[in-house]
Parts: C-alpha cells; structure tokens; sequence
C-alpha cells in the first residue's frame, strides 16, 4: 500500500504528536533513567481524588491572601518599573540582604559578593553539573538521593555513585572507601552532593561528627562538596547542627531556597560558592535565563520589609510538626511490625522500608486502586535500589488526610505481608498494638536498619 | 466525513500510555478530514456520549474499562459502532489465562501455565502445591498478573525462593495470576489489521534486548534499552508460521478490527509459542503496531483510515 494519502497538506495542519518524526534529532542524555511503566504510575498518583503522600510540596494556603496583595502593592508603588525590568545575574542586592538574614539564622556570616540569586534550588544542581561536569565524570551522592536531583545527573551524563546511610546520615567509612576505591579505578569525583539536614527522602540529618569527617575529607581531597539546604529552618524538635559551609569555605558549595520557608512559586533559591566556582557558575547561569525574575525579587524584598520573616516559618513548624507526628502515630497505629520508618526531626518527608519481598512500585500500583499514593523508593537510586521503601509526605496534605492516606496503605501493605506469610507457610502476621511505641526509628540499635537497602535485583547470569 | 468520538485516558495503569495512543489517533483523524472530539473517560462517558452523539468510538484505551470489555459493552448498549475487538473478544484476551486456555484447547501452542485466584492461596492452601507446579513449569518462571496489559507486575522467579514475592507483587494488579513457564528465545509480535474484512498479518516485530537486564521487564521496551527489528530476520518459513499462528489467534479469540499477538521463538528448537493477543495495543510513536504498519508501506493515518473502515463496516 502506498503512502501518498500521506499529503504534505495533511502534514501541515498537524504534526504536533508525531514525536517519532523528531526522535533521531534528540541527543542521548535526553533518555532518562526512570522506566516509563513508573513515569506512568507516578503521573496517575496527581488525580484528583487521590490522598497522595507523593508529594513534596509545602502548604501555601497558609500564606494570607492579604499579606500577598498588599506586598505586590508595595511593589507597584515602589519599584514597578524595576520589578518588570531585566535584573543583574547573580541577584538583587536587596534580595542578597534577605539572604544574608535567613544564612545569619542558620548560623553563618555571608559576603553578598559569594552570593548568586538563583531560580530555585533546583536550579543551583544544575548549575553545579554544568560547571563541573563532562560526561562520564563522577558525582558521590546518598543512597537514597534527592530524587529531583537524579535528572540533572543524568542530563549532564553523570557518573553517579550512591553512598548508603543510617541514621547519622551518608556514612562517612563507606564515603572514604569508596573515595579510594574510585581513585584505584581512575574515576574521579567532582563533587559530592549531600542533604544533611532532614534529608529527602531519607528524613534523617548529618551528625556534627561526620559533618566534620565529610569537609575534612573533601578538604583533604580537594574536592566539592554540594550541601543542598532547604529544610534547615524546618526543625519540630532537636538542636540546630552547623552547616558544611560553617564548616569550611574553601570546598563546600551552599544551595538553599525561599520555597520552604515562604513560597516555591516566586521560584528563588541561592548558592554561596568559593569565588571561582562561583563566577563560573555565574556564566551558566547567564546562558540559562540571564536572571531570576525581578518581580519575585522585589516580591521577597518586600516581603523581609514588612516585618519579621521568621514569624511565618515559625508557623509553619508549628503546622508541619503537628502533620509529622499525626503521621508517625497513624504509622505505628496501621503499619505491620516489619514495617520501618524514620523519625524526621524536621523537614517534609518520612522514609518507611517494608519486608524485602514487597515492591513499593507493585504495591503503588495496588495502592492507587484505593485512592493513595507515595513515591516508591526506587525513584531515589540510580541502580534499581530501594525496591521496598518508600517515600511519605507529610507537609502538603492535612492531618486527616495523612491519617487516612497511611491507613491505606497500611491496608494494602497488611493485606500483602499476609499474602507472603501464606504462600510461605510462615506465622499469621498480628498487626501492631495499640500501645505500640509511637517512634518505632528512635531505638537506635533498630536505626541502621531503618535505611537498610535491599540487595541490587537479580540479573541474569 | 465522520463524526468521532475518541475515548482515551481513563482510569487505569495505562492512562498515560492511553492519552498518548489517543493525542496521535486525533491528529490523524483530523488529518483524515473527520469530525471529532475526545473523550478522556470517566464518570461522565455515557453523558458525553448522550449529548454528542457521535456516529462511530475510536476506543484508543488500553488495559482496564477499555481493553476488558467494559466500554464495548457501553457501546453495544447505546448503539454506537466502534473499532477494535468486541465484548467477547475483549474478555477473553484481556484475561491472559482465558486467552491462554482458549489457545490450549484450540490446539495453538502457549507457554505451560497454572493460574489462580488469590482465593486459592488465602483459602484453600494453594501454596502447598506450589512445589509441585514448580516442578512442572521448572525454572525460571514468569508469574504474571492475569489482567494487566503493560510491563507492569511481571516477574521472573529463577528459584523457589522468588516465588512467594513475585506472586505478591503480580496479585497487586489483579485477583487472579499466572505461573507461565519461560520460553527462552526471541521475543516476536505479529500485528494484525482488516482489510477489507480480511484480517492480514503485518510484517514481524522483534524486540532486541540490547543489555544483559534482558528479564528486567518493566525496562523492556524503553526506548534505548530495546531494539526493534522490523520485519524481524527470522530463519525461513518462521515468520509464515508465526503469522499464521497469529492468525489463528486472531480467529480463535473472536478478534476484529486489529490485534497484536505477542509470541516467543524457542531458541532451542525453533518452536513457536504465543504468549497472548492485545486488542487495543498501543498507537503511540515507539508502538509495535505502527511500526509494523509502517513496514508494510502503512502510513500511520492510513492504519486509523483501516480501523475506522473495519468499525464502520462491523456497525
């Protein structure tokens, strides 16, 4: 049969899909690691009826309405010229003083020269691959990792090498090993990206001892060290740690962000970086969009005028701290005994691992069916890791909605661990007692397991 | 000119997959200078349906609701033709141990296989049988969830030890799940499309593995992982054969419109297996279909032209 119906007319008037026509132009980094039976699921766990724990976003209907208009009033008034103008790359002074504040918070004294405004904090990973990386070069990150961090590493054709933690954190023995181990190979590390406070998806935080191991190493080595700080201001219980950057100046590159601690949506992060890397990254960023916008700068500028930021993120605490315990306790209340969590002292994210012969994406799959979901942990390893863990959010959904969604899936996971205990013959399962303790993670021998990874899946010989 | 109505998306595993095959049947049927509006299917189908009257259904949803039957038998109901497959057909082929019994029985060579409901492990002791079923399929085995059209849930046991959490994983898609002993050998999908009221066979899709993770299914058909071979390069007569077979599958299951039956070629000895058929296989770009079609000279919109043609002319 010929092709001639196929007119150029026809083509014309719609082309839009026909995605098979462009393929062989796209270059190879745009294959993406995660398959697409999983891109798939994961894109049915937004309908809107679904309790999704996927998540990570943080509650901006906390934000006043009120607050919000009479700010971008503000702006109108002062600077609306400006705030539609083209801005500098690295960054508003004003915005710059906003961050020197939340950084003097945090505990760290900051020269706005170091400081580049960046668009988001997912922003600042890139910029890092971009200046640091050619293809094949290696990148030591977490096992688990940031998983919004896996498509930049990917897309600069990273080299990526997990380092398993436990409840202080990366394991620094396990760092050095395979520090020397890479030496041997002849591959060398760039950088090392790290999240030490309330790690994503991990929900545990760098110990001070192995912080100060992790920049002597990278001091020693004379390597970067990435510390991606977003949740530092989101601490519910515990003392505040200091950061890698208080650390060391010369070896650690600091990114953090406004979307935590006041809105995602103005999209503003920033980076502290030793000056070299610093311009260099000033460079790249001029190619990707010249500048963050000035609107949201202004925005953020206004809004540190009007009165102490801190109040919000004090509020928020109080919010995300409630959320977090109502999803510990529903945890130990609908959660097996075999199940694991960790106990986040701050952040968005609880990490719960499951009996090995459960598949978090299988039991996504089972899940959906009835209305809830969360992030298989899978999606946090370049190496098919993570097979039975799985990622919770408790920041962007109520507490009757966490209460639910974890009763659900605690059905299902029940449902499953009995399913096992038949086709084993192994004891009927009890499910957990009501006087259970509530922080299953916080004994500390029980901890190391809590992290444990599953073995890599079975190939074939 | 027609007046189409394109039902996609839908509830299931495959929405995405499904949105996709959708988005392309639209831009060729507006190419094709019909009328058209598209579904995405939910509670207000029949509604849609009511209100827009259309004259024929594209039904471009794969695995639940639209590959079970369940939209066909909507269709039915309010009397509106559609492509692909009718009721029956569509249960039978959606139903992996329906299709494969209907194939055993007609005689069609299909992996050994036992099946059951989760029922049979949580009532009737079912797991005490297993060493015996292991025994007969001998490993490595697939367990595969009896409903599900995608990757998704297949697993490979290699030892009895894998056995109980693969069935785990296979039963969080459906109540029902197989055990299929492995054919090792090369994977091979035959398309088919009406003509003229006469079901042809496409040219043969071969799926290359081009890494050793040949038994990580869920990463089988990626783009970069898996090449296609189209027509497949097939030692002589087998391609004949296979298309026969598929053919007959086609025939067996009650099929119209189009199909895909997806069959393994026995390294060892040449034999041919079929695993099992697809009443709405995918019509995305990176679809074994299409490029089937495309191999015959099929454009793409003159595949959606035959589909329709075969709809109108079943209505």
């Amino acid at each position: 049969m010929s092709s001639g119906s196929d007119s150029r007319e026809g083509r014309r008037r719609s082309t839009r899909h026909d995605l098979e026509r462009y393929a062989s132009l796209f270059a190879e980094r745009t294959k993406v690691m995660k398959s697409s039976a999983m891109r798939d699921l994961m894109a049915l766990t937004e309908q809107p009826d679904v309790i999704s724990l996927a998540g990570g976003l943080p509650d901006t209907s906390t934000f006043p309405p009120d607050s919000y208009a009479s700010l971008m009033e503000t702006v109108a008034a002062e600077s609306c010229s400006r705030a539609l103008q083209y801005g500098p790359t690295e960054g508003l002074a004003l915005v710059k003083g906003c961050i020197s504040d939340v950084m003097r918070e945090e505990g760290m004294e900051v020269d706005p020269d170091e400081v580049l405004v960046t668009t988001g904090g997912q922003q600042v990973i890139d910029l890092v691959c971009k200046t640091l990386l050619d293809p094949g070069d290696v990148v030591v990150c977490e096992a688990p990792t940031y998983p919004g961090a896996v498509p930049t590493f990917c897309a600069y054709e990273a080299d990526v090498v997990q380092v398993t933690m436990d409840r202080e954190g990366m394991r620094i023995d396990e760092l050095s090993e395979t520090l020397e181990r890479l030496e041997r190979e002849g591959r060398r590390p760039k950088f090392i990206y790290t999240v030490p406070n309330f790690h994503n998806p991990a929900g545990v935080t760098l110990s001070l001892e192995r912080r100060l191991e992790l920049v002597r190493i990278a001091s020693e080595r004379e390597l970067l060290v990435l510390e991606d700080n977003p949740y530092g201001m989101l601490r519910y219980e515990g003392t505040s740690l200091p950061t890698l950057r208080s650390l060391d100046e010369e070896f650690v590159i600091y990114a953090s962000t406004f979307s935590k601690i006041l809105s995602p949506g103005v999209r503003l992060g920033w980076t502290v970086a030793p000056p070299p890397v610093l311009a260099k990254m000033n460079i790249g960023k001029q190619a990707s969009d010249l500048c963050s916008s000035s609107i949201s700068q202004y925005f953020v500028s206004a809004y540190f005028d009007s009165g102490p930021w801190q109040k919000y993120v004090r509020s928020l605490i109080e919010i995300y701290r409630r959320r977090r315990d109502v999803m510990l306790d529903s945890l130990a209340e609908h959660f097996p005994r075999e199940a694991e969590w960790t106990h986040p002292e701050g952040g968005l994210f609880i990490w719960a691992s499951l009996p090995d012969y459960i598949d978090t994406t299988d039991l996504l799959a089972r899940a959906l069916e009835e209305r809830v979901a969360f992030v298989p942990g899978r999606a946090a390893f370049v190496d098919g890791r993570g097979g039975s863990s799985m990622r919770l959010n408790f920041s962007g959904v109520s507490e009757r909605e966490i209460h639910e969604g974890v009763r659900r899936i605690g059905e299902v996971v029940h449902e499953q661990v009995s399913l096992y205990g038949t086709l084993t013959g192994a004891a009927p399962v009890t499910r957990p007692t009501p006087e259970r303790e509530a922080r299953p993670a916080a004994d500390q021998s029980e901890l190391a397991k809590v992290l444990r990874l599953p073995a890599q899946r079975k190939r074939a010989g | 000119m027609t007046r189409v109505a394109v039902l996609k998306g839908g509830r299931s595993l495959e929405r995405q997959v499904s949105l996709k095959s959708g988005a392309r049947v639209e831009d060729a049927l507006e190419r094709l200078g019909h009328e058209l509006f598209a579904i995405d299917v939910g509670g207000d189908l029949v509604e849609r349906l009511q209100i827009e009257r259309p004259e024929l259904a594209f039904v471009a949803l794969h695995g639940r609701d639209g590959e079970d039957g369940t939209v066909q038998e909507l269709l039915d109901a309010m009397g509106i033709p559609y492509t692909g497959s009718g009721v029956s057909a569509c249960i039978r082929a959606a139903d992996k141990v329906l299709a494969k019994h209907a194939m055993r029985d007609g005689g069609i060579p299909t992996p050994d296989f036992f099946a059951f409901n989760e029922t049979a492990f949580k009532e009737l002791g079912a797991a005490r049988a297993l060493p015996a079923i292991e025994q007969r399929l001998r490993f490595p085995i697939v367990v595969k969830p009896a409903g599900q059209g995608s990757a998704l849930g297949i697993k490979f046991a290699r030892t009895a030890a894998d056995v109980p959490s693969a069935l785990v994983a296979a039963f969080s898609y459906d109540r029902k799940v197989l055990l299929e002993r492995h054919i090792p050998g090369r994977d091979l999908a035959v398309s088919i499309v009406e003509q003229a009221r006469l079901p042809m066979a496409l040219p043969i899709v071969e799926a290359v593995p081009n890494e050793e993770d040949f038994y990580d299914f869920e990463s089988r058909y990626e783009i970069g992982r898996t090449t296609f071979v189209c027509p497949a390069q097939l030692p002589e007569g087998v391609a004949e054969r296979a298309s026969a077979l598929a053919l007959e599958v086609f025939a067996l299951l009650g099929c119209s419109g189009f199909a895909r039956v997806d069959l393994m070629l026995d390294s060892e000895k040449g034999e041919l297996f079929v695993l099992e058929a697809d009443t709405i296989p995918g019509l995305t770009e990176t679809s074994l279909l299409p490029q089937a079609a495309d191999a015959a000279g099929i454009s793409f919109d003159e595949l959606v032209g035959l589909m329709l043609h075969a709809a109108a002319a079943q209505g």
